[in-house]
C-alpha cells in the first residue's frame, strides 16, 4: 500500500501538473473574486472564508479526473485490481495521494490568499483548521466520481455535475466553520458536523467507490 | 404469485399494457377534477388571497419530486440485490418525472414566494433542498446517458443513486443548520390542527391523487419504452455479430 | 364563473401556465419516445423473423 502511495506521488511530482496546477487555479479565483465584487475592504473580509472555501473546492475538483485516467489508459488499474491489495485499500490510496497533491497544499496555500482578501486575523487559524478537516472529504467523494466515470471519454464535465451535488454538506460545514471564525463566533458544532462528514466518508465512501470501479473494470 | 413475476419484461409489458390506460384515464380525471375544483370552486385564502390556488399543484408536485426519488432509491435497491433489468429500467424512467415535478415545485414556490414573501428566491432550507435535489436527477440523468453498456449505466447509476440518497439527506440537515427559513411547516402532517383548511384540504387531496396517478402512469410507459430500446439494442447488437 | 384572482392574477395564472405546459411537454415527449421505440423494435423483430 505504502510502495503505491509512493508511486503515484512520485508521478504526480514528475508529471508536474499535480502541486503545480491546483495551486495556480486557487489563486487565480482568489485574485479574481476582488475584480468581480470589487476592492471594497470590508466587504472583501466578510466574504473571504467563503470564497477562500469555494476556490479550494473548485481547484480539487480540477484534478479529480486525473486520479485514475493515468492508470485507466496504460492499464496499470487492471494490474492493480488483480493485485493482492484489496480495492477498497486502492482508492482510499488514491484518494490520500489526490489529497497530498492537491488538498495538503491549497490547506497552506489559504491563508496567505486570505491575506489578499483581508481576512479577519481570527479567522486564519479557523480557516486553516476547517480547510484541512474538510478537504480529505473532498478528496475521497472526488474519488468516488472519478470512479463512476473512470472510462468515459469526456468525462470531465460529467464527473462536476456528479460531484458538486456531493460537496455541498462538506462545503456548508466547512464554510460555516470558517466564517464563524472570522467573526469569533463560537465554532463547535459545525467543526464537530465537518468532522463527522469527514470521518464518515473516509470510513464508507471507499466501499462505494471500490464497487463502481470493480464494475468499470468488468 | 409474487410481485417478481413482473421482473419478466415481457410479463411487465403485458400487465401494465392492461393497466395502463385505466390509470392514464383516472390520472386525467384525478387532475382536471382536482384543478378545475381547486381554481374555479374554492375561496380564497383571507391572507394569502388568491395565491392559495398555487397549493394544487405547488404541494403535489412537491410530494411526488421526492417520492420519485424515493422509488428510484428503491428500484436501484432492487437492481442490486436481486439484478432484475425492469427495475434498473424504471429507476431509469422516473428520473425525468420526478425532475419534472421538481422543477414544477420550484417554479410554482417562486411565483407563490414572489407576492406573498416580496421575493422569487430566498435560500430557505426547503428551497435550497429542492435545488439540491434537482442537482441530484440532473446528475443521475447525466451519468445514464453517458454510458453506453447496458448493465453498467445500471450499475454504477443504482450506487450513484444510494450514495446520492445519503447526500441529499445530509445536505438536507446541512442547509437546515446553515439557515433558517420562510417556508412555513408541512401542509399535510397527520395533526389535524396543522393541516390546510377542510375547504382547500379535499380538492388538494384529488389533487394528490391526480400527480400519483400521473407519476404511475408516466413510469409504467416510459419503462416500456426503455425495455423496447434495451431490446431493439440486443437484437441490432445480435445481429452484427452474425 | 371566472374567479377574480385580483393582484395575485399573474402569479396564479403563471403558475397553471407553467406546471400544465411542462407537464403536457413531458407526457408528448414520452408518448413520442414510446411510438418511435415501440415501431423502431417491430422493424427489427421483422427483420431478425426473416433472416431466421
Amino acid at each position: 500500500m505504502i510502495a503505491l502511495l509512493l508511486r503515484d506521488l512520485r508521478l504526480a511530482v514528475r508529471a508536474g501538473g499535480g502541486f503545480g496546477l491546483g495551486l495556480a487555479f486557487f489563486l487565480i479565483v482568489t485574485v479574481l473574486i476582488p475584480f468581480g465584487v470589487g476592492p471594497e475592504t470590508g466587504l472583501l473580509s466578510r466574504i473571504a472564508p467563503g470564497i477562500l472555501w469555494i476556490g479550494a473546492l473548485l481547484a480539487c475538483l480540477l484534478s479529480l479526473d486525473r486520479i485514475f485516467a493515468l492508470d485507466w489508459e496504460d492499464g496499470s488499474l487492471d494490474l492493480l485490481a488483480t493485485a493482492p491489495l484489496p480495492m477498497e485499500g486502492i482508492v482510499t490510496i488514491k484518494a490520500l495521494a489526490h489529497w497530498i497533491t492537491t488538498g495538503l497544499p491549497l490547506v497552506l496555500a489559504a491563508p496567505a490568499l486570505g491575506v489578499l482578501l483581508s481576512l479577519p486575523p481570527s479567522g486564519y487559524l479557523w480557516v486553516l483548521v476547517s480547510l484541512a478537516l474538510g478537504t480529505p472529504a473532498l478528496s475521497v467523494i472526488g474519488t468516488f466520481g472519478a470512479a463512476l466515470t473512470v472510462g468515459l471519454k469526456r468525462g470531465g464535465l460529467l464527473l462536476s455535475i456528479l460531484v458538486l451535488p456531493l460537496y455541498v454538506p462538506t462545503l456548508i460545514f466547512g464554510a460555516e466553520v470558517a466564517r464563524r471564525g472570522a467573526e469569533g463566533l463560537a465554532v463547535q458544532t459545525p467543526l464537530l458536523m465537518l468532522a463527522g462528514i469527514s470521518f464518515g466518508t473516509l470510513a464508507l465512501l471507499p466501499f462505494a467507490s471500490a464497487a463502481v470501479l470493480r464494475i468499470n473494470l468488468r | 404469485m409474487s410481485i417478481w413475476e413482473y421482473a419478466n419484461p415481457v410479463k411487465f409489458i403485458r400487465t401494465t399494457d392492461r393497466i395502463l390506460p385505466w390509470v392514464s384515464v383516472a390520472a386525467v380525471l384525478c387532475l382536471v377534477t382536482g384543478l378545475v375544483w381547486g381554481y374555479f370552486f374554492t375561496p380564497d385564502d383571507y391572507r394569502q388571497g388568491a395565491t392559495v390556488k398555487i397549493i394544487y399543484l405547488h404541494v403535489p408536485s412537491a410530494l411526488m419530486a421526492i417520492n420519485a426519488w424515493i422509488m428510484m432509491l428503491v428500484a436501484s435497491l432492487i437492481w442490486i440485490i436481486r439484478r432484475h433489468h425492469v427495475s434498473a429500467l424504471a429507476a431509469r424512467a422516473a428520473a425525468p418525472v420526478g425532475a419534472t415535478f421538481t422543477i414544477i415545485a420550484l417554479a410554482t414556490g417562486a411565483l407563490w414566494g414572489q407576492p406573498m414573501w416580496g421575493t422569487w428566491w430566498a435560500w430557505d432550507p426547503r428551497l435550497t433542498s429542492f435545488l439540491i435535489l434537482f442537482l441530484f436527477y440532473l446528475g443521475y440523468m447525466a451519468l445514464w446517458s453517458a454510458i453506453e453498456n447496458d448493465d453498467t449505466a445500471a450499475d454504477l447509476t443504482s450506487i450513484l443513486c444510494l450514495v446520492g440518497s445519503v447526500f441529499a439527506l445530509l445536505s438536507r440537515y446541512a442547509v437546515l443548520f446553515w439557515n433558517q427559513g420562510l417556508h412555513q411547516g408541512a401542509s399535510l402532517s397527520m395533526d389535524k390542527e396543522e393541516n390546510v383548511a377542510d375547504v382547500f384540504w379535499y380538492p388538494l387531496l384529488v389533487c394528490i391523487a391526480g400527480f400519483v396517478l400521473l407519476f404511475v402512469a408516466l413510469v409504467f410507459l416510459r419503462t416500456q419504452t426503455e425495455i423496447r430500446a434495451r431490446r431493439s439494442r440486443a437484437l441490432l447488437a445480435r445481429e452484427g455479430r452474425t | 364563473m371566472m374567479p377574480d384572482l385580483g393582484k395575485y392574477a399573474f402569479a396564479v395564472l403563471a403558475s397553471y401556465g407553467v406546471s400544465l405546459a411542462l407537464i403536457i411537454a413531458l407526457v408528448a415527449v414520452s408518448l413520442r419516445r414510446a411510438r418511435r421505440v415501440r415501431a423502431e423494435l417491430e422493424e427489427i423483430e421483422q427483420r431478425v423473423k426473416r433472416h431466421a
